[in-house]
Protein backbone atom coordinates (compact mmCIF):
# COMPACT_ATOMS: atom_id res chain seq x y z
CA UNK A 1 0.00 0.00 0.00
CA UNK A 2 1.02 3.35 -1.17
CA UNK A 3 2.38 4.92 2.67
CA UNK A 4 0.74 8.08 3.12
CA UNK A 5 -0.06 10.60 6.45
CA UNK A 6 -3.57 9.84 7.80
CA UNK A 7 -5.83 11.99 9.69
CA UNK A 8 -8.62 10.06 11.90
CA UNK A 9 -12.45 11.30 12.81
CA UNK A 10 -15.13 9.34 14.80
CA UNK A 11 -12.65 6.51 14.12
CA UNK A 12 -12.83 6.56 10.24
CA UNK A 13 -9.41 7.54 8.73
CA UNK A 14 -9.01 9.87 6.08
CA UNK A 15 -6.52 9.63 3.61
CA UNK A 16 -4.03 12.48 3.17
CA UNK A 17 -5.24 12.90 -0.59
CA UNK A 18 -7.10 14.97 -2.89
CA UNK A 19 -9.89 14.45 -5.64
CA UNK A 20 -8.73 15.65 -8.70
CA UNK A 21 -11.54 17.04 -11.19
CA UNK A 22 -11.83 18.53 -14.80
CA UNK A 23 -12.90 21.88 -16.05
CA UNK A 24 -16.54 20.68 -18.11
CA UNK A 25 -19.12 22.55 -20.23
CA UNK A 26 -22.46 22.41 -18.44
CA UNK A 27 -26.23 23.33 -18.43
CA UNK A 28 -29.39 23.03 -16.38
CA UNK A 29 -33.07 22.98 -17.26
CA UNK A 30 -36.00 22.20 -15.06
CA UNK A 31 -38.96 19.81 -16.50
CA UNK A 32 -42.29 19.72 -15.08
CA UNK A 33 -45.31 17.60 -15.29
CA UNK A 34 -48.96 17.84 -13.95
CA UNK A 35 -46.85 15.18 -11.53
CA UNK A 36 -43.96 15.08 -9.42
CA UNK A 37 -43.87 11.31 -10.69
CA UNK A 38 -43.82 12.37 -14.45
CA UNK A 39 -41.70 15.08 -14.13
CA UNK A 40 -39.12 12.62 -12.36
CA UNK A 41 -40.06 10.16 -15.10
CA UNK A 42 -39.06 12.51 -18.15
CA UNK A 43 -35.88 13.68 -15.84
CA UNK A 44 -34.97 9.35 -15.17
CA UNK A 45 -35.42 8.90 -18.37
CA UNK A 46 -33.53 12.10 -19.95
CA UNK A 47 -30.15 11.08 -17.70
CA UNK A 48 -30.33 7.40 -18.38
CA UNK A 49 -27.16 6.10 -19.52
CA UNK A 50 -25.23 9.54 -18.76
CA UNK A 51 -22.82 8.16 -16.25
CA UNK A 52 -19.77 9.22 -17.87
CA UNK A 53 -18.38 11.04 -20.72
CA UNK A 54 -16.23 8.35 -21.57
CA UNK A 55 -19.14 6.39 -22.81
CA UNK A 56 -21.93 7.91 -22.99
CA UNK A 57 -21.28 11.72 -24.23
CA UNK A 58 -22.31 13.16 -20.90
CA UNK A 59 -22.86 12.91 -17.26
CA UNK A 60 -26.15 13.62 -15.82
CA UNK A 61 -28.40 13.55 -13.38
CA UNK A 62 -31.65 15.06 -11.55
CA UNK A 63 -29.96 17.99 -8.98
CA UNK A 64 -33.24 18.47 -6.92
CA UNK A 65 -36.71 18.08 -7.22
CA UNK A 66 -38.54 21.05 -7.37
CA UNK A 67 -42.54 22.07 -5.52
CA UNK A 68 -45.01 23.19 -7.84
CA UNK A 69 -44.19 26.79 -5.87
CA UNK A 70 -41.13 26.91 -7.20
CA UNK A 71 -41.26 26.18 -11.22
CA UNK A 72 -42.47 28.52 -14.49
CA UNK A 73 -45.46 26.35 -14.79
CA UNK A 74 -46.82 26.47 -11.42
CA UNK A 75 -46.45 22.18 -11.41
CA UNK A 76 -43.68 19.92 -9.68
CA UNK A 77 -40.83 19.41 -11.56
CA UNK A 78 -37.45 18.93 -11.31
CA UNK A 79 -33.95 20.50 -12.29
CA UNK A 80 -31.72 18.52 -14.19
CA UNK A 81 -27.96 19.00 -14.91
CA UNK A 82 -26.00 17.82 -17.98
CA UNK A 83 -21.99 17.75 -18.43
CA UNK A 84 -19.93 17.55 -21.00
CA UNK A 85 -16.60 17.81 -22.29
CA UNK A 86 -17.30 20.34 -25.14
CA UNK A 87 -19.99 22.93 -25.89
CA UNK A 88 -20.67 20.65 -29.30
CA UNK A 89 -21.10 17.60 -27.48
CA UNK A 90 -23.09 18.99 -24.68
CA UNK A 91 -25.47 20.93 -27.44
CA UNK A 92 -25.70 17.19 -29.16
CA UNK A 93 -26.71 15.52 -25.88
CA UNK A 94 -29.28 18.08 -24.56
CA UNK A 95 -30.78 18.42 -28.36
CA UNK A 96 -31.55 14.22 -28.46
CA UNK A 97 -31.68 13.67 -25.02
CA UNK A 98 -34.50 16.30 -24.80
CA UNK A 99 -36.28 15.29 -27.89
CA UNK A 100 -36.28 11.74 -27.42
CA UNK A 101 -37.38 11.82 -23.52
CA UNK A 102 -38.69 15.09 -22.46
CA UNK A 103 -40.76 15.74 -25.79
CA UNK A 104 -42.10 11.95 -25.33
CA UNK A 105 -42.98 12.58 -21.99
CA UNK A 106 -46.55 12.88 -21.02
CA UNK A 107 -47.33 16.26 -19.84
CA UNK A 108 -43.78 17.55 -19.90
CA UNK A 109 -42.69 20.96 -20.09
CA UNK A 110 -38.62 22.44 -20.03
CA UNK A 111 -37.67 25.52 -19.04
CA UNK A 112 -34.24 26.95 -18.98
CA UNK A 113 -32.32 27.21 -15.34
CA UNK A 114 -29.21 28.35 -15.52
CA UNK A 115 -27.88 31.54 -16.45
CA UNK A 116 -24.75 30.84 -18.46
CA UNK A 117 -21.97 32.84 -20.61
CA UNK A 118 -23.90 31.24 -24.14
CA UNK A 119 -27.27 30.10 -25.11
CA UNK A 120 -27.81 26.34 -26.01
CA UNK A 121 -31.14 25.35 -27.70
CA UNK A 122 -33.75 23.52 -26.03
CA UNK A 123 -36.83 24.43 -28.04
CA UNK A 124 -35.17 26.19 -30.79
CA UNK A 125 -33.99 22.84 -31.30
CA UNK A 126 -37.15 20.80 -31.23
CA UNK A 127 -39.59 23.22 -32.79
CA UNK A 128 -39.57 21.43 -36.26
CA UNK A 129 -41.31 18.62 -34.55
CA UNK A 130 -44.32 21.07 -34.50
CA UNK A 131 -44.31 20.48 -38.71
CA UNK A 132 -45.28 24.29 -39.06
CA UNK A 133 -48.00 24.24 -36.18
CA UNK A 134 -45.44 25.62 -33.31
CA UNK A 135 -46.02 28.81 -31.97
CA UNK A 136 -43.39 31.56 -30.47
CA UNK A 137 -43.74 33.48 -27.60
CA UNK A 138 -41.43 36.20 -26.55
CA UNK A 139 -43.00 37.62 -23.04
CA UNK A 140 -41.30 38.79 -19.90
CA UNK A 141 -37.39 38.22 -21.40
CA UNK A 142 -37.89 34.74 -22.25
CA UNK A 143 -38.54 32.98 -25.16
CA UNK A 144 -40.98 29.74 -25.94
CA UNK A 145 -42.23 27.53 -28.24
CA UNK A 146 -45.64 25.45 -27.98
CA UNK A 147 -45.38 22.27 -30.27
CA UNK A 148 -48.58 20.51 -30.47
CA UNK A 149 -48.88 16.94 -29.20
CA UNK A 150 -50.83 14.14 -28.82
CA UNK A 151 -51.92 15.06 -24.89
CA UNK A 152 -52.12 18.98 -25.83
CA UNK A 153 -48.77 20.49 -25.78
CA UNK A 154 -44.88 20.77 -25.77
CA UNK A 155 -43.70 24.07 -24.23
CA UNK A 156 -40.48 24.58 -24.34
CA UNK A 157 -38.43 27.49 -23.41
CA UNK A 158 -35.92 28.46 -26.92
CA UNK A 159 -32.34 28.66 -25.32
CA UNK A 160 -30.80 27.69 -21.90
CA UNK A 161 -27.40 28.77 -20.43
CA UNK A 162 -24.11 27.47 -20.58
CA UNK A 163 -21.46 27.73 -17.79
CA UNK A 164 -18.03 27.34 -18.78
CA UNK A 165 -17.24 27.09 -15.10
CA UNK A 166 -18.53 23.76 -14.28
CA UNK A 167 -16.10 21.24 -12.85
CA UNK A 168 -16.23 17.26 -13.01
CA UNK A 169 -14.81 14.09 -10.94
CA UNK A 170 -14.72 15.32 -7.75
CA UNK A 171 -15.18 11.84 -6.05
CA UNK A 172 -14.81 10.06 -2.62
CA UNK A 173 -13.91 6.44 -2.11
CA UNK A 174 -15.23 4.91 0.96
CA UNK A 175 -13.39 1.85 2.05
CA UNK A 176 -15.22 -0.73 4.50
CA UNK A 177 -15.26 -3.94 6.39
CA UNK A 178 -17.77 -5.64 3.82
CA UNK A 179 -20.14 -5.02 1.26
CA UNK A 180 -22.83 -4.32 3.25
CA UNK A 181 -21.29 -1.14 4.97
CA UNK A 182 -19.65 0.18 1.85
CA UNK A 183 -22.99 -0.01 0.80
CA UNK A 184 -24.83 1.99 3.83
CA UNK A 185 -21.71 4.74 3.76
CA UNK A 186 -22.34 5.42 0.25
CA UNK A 187 -26.30 6.05 0.99
CA UNK A 188 -25.63 8.11 3.70
CA UNK A 189 -23.30 9.88 1.70
CA UNK A 190 -25.89 9.98 -1.35
CA UNK A 191 -28.69 11.31 0.83
CA UNK A 192 -26.36 13.80 1.84
CA UNK A 193 -25.06 15.25 -1.35
CA UNK A 194 -28.60 15.20 -2.97
CA UNK A 195 -29.39 18.23 -0.61
CA UNK A 196 -26.49 20.00 -1.66
CA UNK A 197 -27.68 22.64 -4.54
CA UNK A 198 -25.39 22.42 -8.46
CA UNK A 199 -24.28 19.22 -7.96
CA UNK A 200 -24.79 16.06 -9.47
CA UNK A 201 -23.99 12.22 -8.60
CA UNK A 202 -24.32 10.58 -12.09
CA UNK A 203 -23.97 7.29 -11.64
CA UNK A 204 -26.48 4.51 -10.68
CA UNK A 205 -27.96 5.94 -7.62
CA UNK A 206 -25.18 8.17 -7.02
CA UNK A 207 -23.00 5.44 -6.55
CA UNK A 208 -19.98 3.76 -8.54
CA UNK A 209 -18.46 0.70 -8.19
CA UNK A 210 -16.00 0.03 -11.10
CA UNK A 211 -13.71 2.76 -10.11
CA UNK A 212 -11.20 3.22 -12.78
CA UNK A 213 -7.66 4.20 -13.77
CA UNK A 214 -6.85 6.05 -17.13
CA UNK A 215 -5.54 3.31 -19.72
CA UNK A 216 -5.27 0.13 -19.66
CA UNK A 217 -3.05 -2.83 -20.81
CA UNK A 218 -5.05 -3.22 -24.14
CA UNK A 219 -5.15 -0.73 -26.74
CA UNK A 220 -7.87 1.49 -27.20
CA UNK A 221 -9.04 1.40 -23.55
CA UNK A 222 -9.16 4.83 -22.08
CA UNK A 223 -9.96 3.60 -19.11
CA UNK A 224 -9.51 0.59 -16.65
CA UNK A 225 -10.51 -1.05 -13.67
CA UNK A 226 -8.32 0.34 -10.73
CA UNK A 227 -6.99 -2.22 -9.14
CA UNK A 228 -5.32 -0.50 -6.37
CA UNK A 229 -8.35 -0.51 -4.94
CA UNK A 230 -9.70 -3.76 -5.82
CA UNK A 231 -10.00 -5.97 -3.22
CA UNK A 232 -9.69 -9.61 -4.53
CA UNK A 233 -6.48 -8.27 -6.29
CA UNK A 234 -5.03 -7.35 -3.21
CA UNK A 235 -1.69 -9.03 -2.90
CA UNK A 236 -0.67 -9.32 -6.72
CA UNK A 237 -1.05 -5.57 -7.31
CA UNK A 238 0.22 -2.96 -5.83
CA UNK A 239 -2.51 -2.34 -3.93
CA UNK A 240 -4.23 0.45 -1.81
CA UNK A 241 -6.17 -1.43 0.39
CA UNK A 242 -5.09 -2.83 3.94
CA UNK A 243 -6.13 -6.25 4.96
CA UNK A 244 -9.67 -5.51 6.74
CA UNK A 245 -10.77 -3.71 3.88
CA UNK A 246 -13.23 -5.93 1.65
CA UNK A 247 -15.31 -3.69 -0.38
CA UNK A 248 -14.97 -0.25 -1.92
CA UNK A 249 -17.63 2.38 -3.62
CA UNK A 250 -17.18 5.45 -4.98
CA UNK A 251 -18.70 8.64 -5.24
CA UNK A 252 -18.55 10.73 -8.43
CA UNK A 253 -19.23 14.13 -8.16
CA UNK A 254 -20.08 16.43 -10.81
CA UNK A 255 -20.69 20.44 -9.96
CA UNK A 256 -21.81 24.07 -11.15
CA UNK A 257 -19.07 25.30 -10.09
CA UNK A 258 -15.90 24.79 -7.89
CA UNK A 259 -17.83 25.44 -4.57
CA UNK A 260 -21.00 23.46 -5.59
CA UNK A 261 -18.35 20.56 -5.88
CA UNK A 262 -16.41 21.38 -2.49
CA UNK A 263 -19.51 21.33 -0.44
CA UNK A 264 -20.75 17.89 -1.80
CA UNK A 265 -17.88 16.71 -1.32
CA UNK A 266 -17.62 18.17 2.39
CA UNK A 267 -21.27 16.88 2.94
CA UNK A 268 -20.58 13.31 1.95
CA UNK A 269 -17.39 13.38 4.28
CA UNK A 270 -19.27 14.58 7.23
CA UNK A 271 -22.54 12.37 6.46
CA UNK A 272 -19.75 9.16 6.81
CA UNK A 273 -17.86 10.33 9.41
CA UNK A 274 -21.15 10.67 11.63
CA UNK A 275 -22.07 7.13 10.44
CA UNK A 276 -18.55 5.67 12.21
CA UNK A 277 -16.29 2.73 11.26
CA UNK A 278 -18.29 0.02 12.67
CA UNK A 279 -21.73 0.73 10.40
CA UNK A 280 -19.76 2.56 8.11
CA UNK A 281 -16.01 2.59 6.21
CA UNK A 282 -13.08 2.24 8.10
CA UNK A 283 -11.19 4.68 5.69
CA UNK A 284 -12.10 7.60 3.35
CA UNK A 285 -9.79 8.12 0.50
CA UNK A 286 -10.26 9.92 -3.22
CA UNK A 287 -9.02 8.97 -6.70
CA UNK A 288 -6.26 11.12 -8.36
CA UNK A 289 -4.09 10.93 -11.22
CA UNK A 290 -1.74 12.69 -9.72
CA UNK A 291 -2.18 15.97 -9.91
CA UNK A 292 -1.23 16.65 -13.57
CA UNK A 293 -4.27 16.26 -15.30
CA UNK A 294 -7.40 18.15 -13.45
CA UNK A 295 -6.71 21.29 -12.56
CA UNK A 296 -9.27 21.00 -9.77
CA UNK A 297 -7.46 19.42 -6.84
CA UNK A 298 -10.05 18.42 -3.44
CA UNK A 299 -7.72 17.60 -0.54
CA UNK A 300 -9.64 15.83 1.59
CA UNK A 301 -8.01 17.52 4.92
CA UNK A 302 -9.58 20.50 3.86
CA UNK A 303 -13.16 19.43 3.55
CA UNK A 304 -13.01 17.63 6.79
CA UNK A 305 -16.11 18.54 9.70
CA UNK B 1 -31.30 65.74 -11.21
CA UNK B 2 -35.04 66.77 -11.42
CA UNK B 3 -36.89 65.64 -14.04
CA UNK B 4 -37.61 67.53 -16.93
CA UNK B 5 -41.30 68.87 -16.74
CA UNK B 6 -43.44 70.66 -19.43
CA UNK B 7 -46.32 72.09 -16.97
CA UNK B 8 -49.65 72.73 -19.68
CA UNK B 9 -49.75 76.96 -18.96
CA UNK B 10 -53.42 76.02 -20.61
CA UNK B 11 -55.71 73.77 -23.21
CA UNK B 12 -53.77 74.56 -26.19
CA UNK B 13 -55.74 76.10 -29.10
CA UNK B 14 -54.22 73.78 -31.98
CA UNK B 15 -53.41 70.39 -32.08
CA UNK B 16 -49.57 69.62 -31.07
CA UNK B 17 -47.07 67.88 -32.61
CA UNK B 18 -44.93 66.82 -29.40
CA UNK B 19 -42.55 64.43 -31.35
CA UNK B 20 -39.97 66.22 -30.44
CA UNK B 21 -39.80 66.26 -26.92
CA UNK B 22 -38.40 62.98 -26.16
CA UNK B 23 -35.29 62.04 -23.73
CA UNK B 24 -33.53 61.67 -27.16
CA UNK B 25 -34.95 64.77 -28.74
CA UNK B 26 -33.63 67.14 -26.09
CA UNK B 27 -29.91 65.93 -25.06
CA UNK B 28 -28.13 68.65 -24.85
CA UNK B 29 -30.50 71.33 -25.39
CA UNK B 30 -30.92 74.24 -23.09
CA UNK B 31 -34.37 75.78 -21.16
CA UNK B 32 -33.73 78.47 -23.70
CA UNK B 33 -33.48 76.28 -26.91
CA UNK B 34 -35.78 73.85 -25.72
CA UNK B 35 -38.74 76.51 -24.96
CA UNK B 36 -38.26 77.55 -28.65
CA UNK B 37 -39.65 74.54 -30.24
CA UNK B 38 -41.74 74.27 -32.60
CA UNK B 39 -44.76 71.81 -31.51
CA UNK B 40 -47.95 73.81 -32.87
CA UNK B 41 -49.52 72.02 -36.22
CA UNK B 42 -50.93 75.58 -37.98
CA UNK B 43 -49.70 78.42 -39.52
CA UNK B 44 -48.75 80.27 -36.80
CA UNK B 45 -47.55 77.62 -34.58
CA UNK B 46 -47.02 77.29 -31.19
CA UNK B 47 -43.91 77.07 -29.02
CA UNK B 48 -43.10 74.97 -26.35
CA UNK B 49 -42.58 78.30 -24.18
CA UNK B 50 -46.04 79.05 -25.86
CA UNK B 51 -47.98 76.37 -23.92
CA UNK B 52 -45.54 74.89 -21.34
CA UNK B 53 -43.72 75.98 -18.35
CA UNK B 54 -40.65 74.37 -18.28
CA UNK B 55 -38.97 73.00 -15.18
CA UNK B 56 -35.99 70.61 -14.10
CA UNK B 57 -33.14 69.09 -15.94
CA UNK B 58 -33.42 65.11 -16.54
CA UNK B 59 -34.23 64.80 -20.19
CA UNK B 60 -33.99 61.04 -19.62
CA UNK B 61 -37.18 61.53 -17.21
CA UNK B 62 -39.81 63.77 -18.76
CA UNK B 63 -42.88 64.88 -17.02
CA UNK B 64 -46.27 66.41 -18.89
CA UNK B 65 -48.27 68.21 -16.08
CA UNK B 66 -51.70 67.81 -17.09
CA UNK B 67 -52.80 66.82 -20.75
CA UNK B 68 -55.29 67.29 -23.24
CA UNK B 69 -56.89 65.32 -26.66
CA UNK B 70 -54.69 67.93 -28.52
CA UNK B 71 -51.18 66.42 -27.35
CA UNK B 72 -50.25 64.24 -30.51
CA UNK B 73 -47.60 61.80 -31.30
CA UNK B 74 -45.67 62.33 -27.81
CA UNK B 75 -43.50 59.63 -27.19
CA UNK B 76 -42.74 59.19 -30.98
CA UNK B 77 -39.60 57.04 -31.92
CA UNK B 78 -38.92 56.98 -27.61
CA UNK B 79 -35.68 54.62 -27.74
CA UNK B 80 -34.78 55.21 -24.06
CA UNK B 81 -35.85 56.68 -20.61
CA UNK B 82 -39.12 57.80 -19.52
CA UNK B 83 -42.21 59.84 -20.52
CA UNK B 84 -45.11 60.21 -18.09
CA UNK B 85 -48.19 62.11 -18.95
CA UNK B 86 -50.47 63.21 -15.93
CA UNK B 87 -53.63 63.71 -18.44
CA UNK B 88 -55.03 62.45 -21.76
CA UNK B 89 -53.04 62.71 -24.78
CA UNK B 90 -53.86 62.96 -28.44
CA UNK B 91 -53.51 60.72 -31.75
CA UNK B 92 -50.13 58.61 -32.14
CA UNK B 93 -48.82 58.44 -28.42
CA UNK B 94 -46.05 56.20 -27.97
CA UNK B 95 -45.73 55.71 -32.51
CA UNK B 96 -42.12 54.17 -33.36
CA UNK B 97 -41.53 53.53 -29.86
CA UNK B 98 -38.41 51.42 -29.44
CA UNK B 99 -37.34 51.39 -25.96
CA UNK B 100 -37.92 53.29 -22.39
CA UNK B 101 -41.32 53.86 -20.91
CA UNK B 102 -44.16 56.32 -21.12
CA UNK B 103 -46.78 56.34 -18.36
CA UNK B 104 -50.01 57.98 -19.79
CA UNK B 105 -52.07 58.27 -16.83
CA UNK B 106 -55.31 59.46 -18.78
CA UNK B 107 -56.89 58.70 -21.66
CA UNK B 108 -55.03 58.24 -25.34
CA UNK B 109 -56.14 58.87 -28.94
CA UNK B 110 -56.18 56.63 -32.38
CA UNK B 111 -53.30 54.82 -33.05
CA UNK B 112 -51.75 54.73 -29.86
CA UNK B 113 -48.65 52.18 -29.78
CA UNK B 114 -48.87 52.44 -33.82
CA UNK B 115 -45.93 50.26 -34.77
CA UNK B 116 -44.21 50.38 -31.88
CA UNK B 117 -40.98 48.23 -31.65
CA UNK B 118 -39.83 47.70 -28.20
CA UNK B 119 -40.20 49.54 -24.71
CA UNK B 120 -43.48 49.65 -22.67
CA UNK B 121 -46.34 51.93 -23.20
CA UNK B 122 -49.05 51.75 -20.24
CA UNK B 123 -52.06 54.10 -20.78
CA UNK B 124 -53.88 54.05 -17.25
CA UNK B 125 -57.41 54.99 -19.09
CA UNK B 126 -58.84 54.58 -22.31
CA UNK B 127 -57.50 54.36 -25.58
CA UNK B 128 -58.80 55.12 -28.95
CA UNK B 129 -59.41 52.56 -32.33
CA UNK B 130 -56.55 50.85 -33.87
CA UNK B 131 -54.18 50.25 -30.68
CA UNK B 132 -50.72 49.71 -31.90
CA UNK B 133 -52.23 49.47 -35.45
CA UNK B 134 -50.46 50.72 -39.06
CA UNK B 135 -50.67 54.10 -40.13
CA UNK B 136 -52.59 54.15 -44.23
CA UNK B 137 -50.22 52.15 -46.64
CA UNK B 138 -48.04 50.90 -43.88
CA UNK B 139 -47.84 46.91 -44.07
CA UNK B 140 -47.16 45.78 -40.19
CA UNK B 141 -48.84 47.59 -36.52
CA UNK B 142 -47.03 47.07 -33.76
CA UNK B 143 -43.54 44.85 -34.21
CA UNK B 144 -42.59 44.26 -30.35
CA UNK B 145 -42.82 45.55 -26.92
CA UNK B 146 -45.27 46.10 -24.48
CA UNK B 147 -48.72 47.60 -24.30
CA UNK B 148 -50.91 48.05 -21.65
CA UNK B 149 -54.53 49.84 -21.77
CA UNK B 150 -56.10 49.98 -18.02
CA UNK B 151 -59.28 51.08 -19.44
CA UNK B 152 -60.81 50.76 -22.11
CA UNK B 153 -59.80 50.00 -25.98
CA UNK B 154 -61.61 51.08 -29.27
CA UNK B 155 -62.09 49.14 -32.77
CA UNK B 156 -59.44 47.72 -34.31
CA UNK B 157 -56.78 47.15 -31.48
CA UNK B 158 -54.07 45.27 -33.09
CA UNK B 159 -54.52 45.36 -35.86
CA UNK B 160 -51.71 43.86 -38.39
CA UNK B 161 -49.88 43.18 -34.54
CA UNK B 162 -46.59 41.05 -35.59
CA UNK B 163 -45.26 41.05 -32.15
CA UNK B 164 -45.07 41.69 -28.86
CA UNK B 165 -48.04 41.85 -26.17
CA UNK B 166 -51.03 44.41 -25.86
CA UNK B 167 -53.00 44.34 -22.85
CA UNK B 168 -56.15 45.44 -22.43
CA UNK B 169 -57.76 45.13 -19.00
CA UNK B 170 -61.79 46.57 -19.50
CA UNK B 171 -62.53 45.32 -22.69
CA UNK B 172 -62.83 46.44 -26.42
CA UNK B 173 -64.48 47.01 -29.39
CA UNK B 174 -64.62 45.52 -32.85
CA UNK B 175 -61.83 43.62 -34.76
CA UNK B 176 -59.27 43.00 -32.42
CA UNK B 177 -56.95 41.60 -34.07
CA UNK B 178 -58.00 42.44 -37.24
CA UNK B 179 -55.43 40.75 -39.98
CA UNK B 180 -52.93 40.40 -37.14
CA UNK B 181 -49.56 38.55 -38.44
CA UNK B 182 -48.39 37.39 -34.96
CA UNK B 183 -48.00 38.29 -31.18
CA UNK B 184 -50.19 38.27 -28.95
CA UNK B 185 -53.54 40.34 -27.66
CA UNK B 186 -54.70 39.68 -24.07
CA UNK B 187 -58.41 41.48 -23.27
CA UNK B 188 -60.46 40.93 -20.02
CA UNK B 189 -63.44 42.31 -20.31
CA UNK B 190 -66.42 42.47 -23.11
CA UNK B 191 -64.48 41.82 -26.69
CA UNK B 192 -66.62 43.97 -29.62
CA UNK B 193 -67.40 41.95 -32.91
CA UNK B 194 -65.51 39.82 -35.02
CA UNK B 195 -62.54 39.41 -32.85
CA UNK B 196 -59.06 37.98 -35.10
CA UNK B 197 -60.91 38.40 -38.22
CA UNK B 198 -58.56 37.44 -40.83
CA UNK B 199 -55.37 36.89 -38.12
CA UNK B 200 -53.06 34.29 -40.18
CA UNK B 201 -50.80 33.65 -36.76
CA UNK B 202 -50.60 35.21 -32.92
CA UNK B 203 -52.76 34.69 -30.24
CA UNK B 204 -56.12 36.50 -28.99
CA UNK B 205 -56.19 35.39 -24.85
CA UNK B 206 -59.65 36.59 -23.56
CA UNK B 207 -61.38 35.95 -20.23
CA UNK B 208 -64.72 34.79 -21.53
CA UNK B 209 -65.48 32.81 -24.20
CA UNK B 210 -65.73 35.34 -27.57
CA UNK B 211 -68.97 36.05 -28.58
CA UNK B 212 -69.44 37.12 -32.37
CA UNK B 213 -67.39 35.18 -33.71
CA UNK B 214 -66.31 35.13 -37.67
CA UNK B 215 -67.68 31.77 -39.21
CA UNK B 216 -64.06 30.58 -40.37
CA UNK B 217 -62.75 30.00 -36.70
CA UNK B 218 -63.88 26.63 -35.41
CA UNK B 219 -63.64 25.12 -32.09
CA UNK B 220 -60.59 22.92 -31.00
CA UNK B 221 -62.47 22.48 -27.64
CA UNK B 222 -60.65 22.08 -24.15
CA UNK B 223 -56.77 22.36 -23.84
CA UNK B 224 -55.03 21.27 -20.98
CA UNK B 225 -51.17 23.21 -21.81
CA UNK B 226 -48.81 24.28 -19.61
CA UNK B 227 -48.33 27.58 -21.18
CA UNK B 228 -51.40 29.37 -19.77
CA UNK B 229 -49.99 28.85 -16.31
CA UNK B 230 -46.74 30.36 -17.28
CA UNK B 231 -48.47 33.31 -19.29
CA UNK B 232 -51.30 33.67 -16.35
CA UNK B 233 -48.02 34.14 -14.09
CA UNK B 234 -46.32 36.75 -16.50
CA UNK B 235 -49.99 38.89 -16.28
CA UNK B 236 -49.90 38.52 -12.44
CA UNK B 237 -45.93 39.70 -12.58
CA UNK B 238 -45.92 42.28 -14.44
CA UNK B 239 -49.23 43.40 -12.65
CA UNK B 240 -51.35 43.77 -15.63
CA UNK B 241 -53.89 41.21 -13.80
CA UNK B 242 -54.58 40.16 -10.47
CA UNK B 243 -56.23 36.75 -10.96
CA UNK B 244 -55.36 34.24 -13.68
CA UNK B 245 -56.84 35.03 -17.23
CA UNK B 246 -56.97 32.11 -18.70
CA UNK B 247 -56.78 29.73 -15.81
CA UNK B 248 -56.23 25.67 -16.09
CA UNK B 249 -57.62 24.09 -19.80
CA UNK B 250 -58.62 27.33 -21.48
CA UNK B 251 -60.58 27.11 -24.33
CA UNK B 252 -59.59 27.18 -27.93
CA UNK B 253 -61.08 28.58 -31.35
CA UNK B 254 -58.84 27.97 -34.11
CA UNK B 255 -58.28 30.37 -37.35
CA UNK B 256 -59.05 32.37 -39.47
CA UNK B 257 -59.05 29.76 -41.76
CA UNK B 258 -60.24 32.31 -44.21
CA UNK B 259 -56.71 32.73 -44.57
CA UNK B 260 -53.57 30.47 -42.75
CA UNK B 261 -55.61 29.42 -40.21
CA UNK B 262 -52.55 28.98 -37.37
CA UNK B 263 -53.78 31.57 -35.21
CA UNK B 264 -55.80 31.15 -32.16
CA UNK B 265 -58.44 32.65 -29.74
CA UNK B 266 -57.96 30.83 -26.20
CA UNK B 267 -60.42 32.05 -23.62
CA UNK B 268 -61.33 30.89 -19.64
CA UNK B 269 -63.92 28.40 -19.80
CA UNK B 270 -67.12 29.18 -18.19
CA UNK B 271 -67.76 32.53 -17.82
Amino acid sequence: MNQMHQLNRNGVVIDDTFAEAFGMRATAIIITAPTLKWARQAAITMTGYATSVIGCGCEAAIDRDLPASKTPDGRPGCRVMIFAMGTDELQKQLKNRLGQCVLTSPGSACFADLEGTAPLDLGNALRYFGDGWQISKKFGGKHYWRVPVMDGEFLCEATTGLTKLAVGGGNLLFLAADNAKAMRAAERAVAAIEKVPGAIMPFPGGVVRSGSKVGGKYKGMMASTNDAFAPTLRGVVNSALTPEVNAVLEIVIDGENNDAVAAAMRAGLKAVIELGPKRGAVRISAGNYGGKLGKFHYHLKDLLP
Amino acid sequence: MKALTFTLLAEPEERLDLSALTPAGLAGLADVQIEKLRVGTTRNPALVGDVFKVTGKDPQSIIFEGGSARFDKIGTGLSGGAIRVTGDVGLEAGRKMSGGALLIDGSAGDHAGSCMVDGRLEIKGNAGDYLGGPLAGEITGMEGGLLIVRGKAGNYAGERLRRGIIAIVKGCGDYAGYRMIAGSIVVAGRVGAMPGYLMKRGSLFLDRRPENLAPTFVDCGETDIAFSGVFDQFLIREKIMDKPLLGARPGKFGGDIAVSGKGEILFRRGR
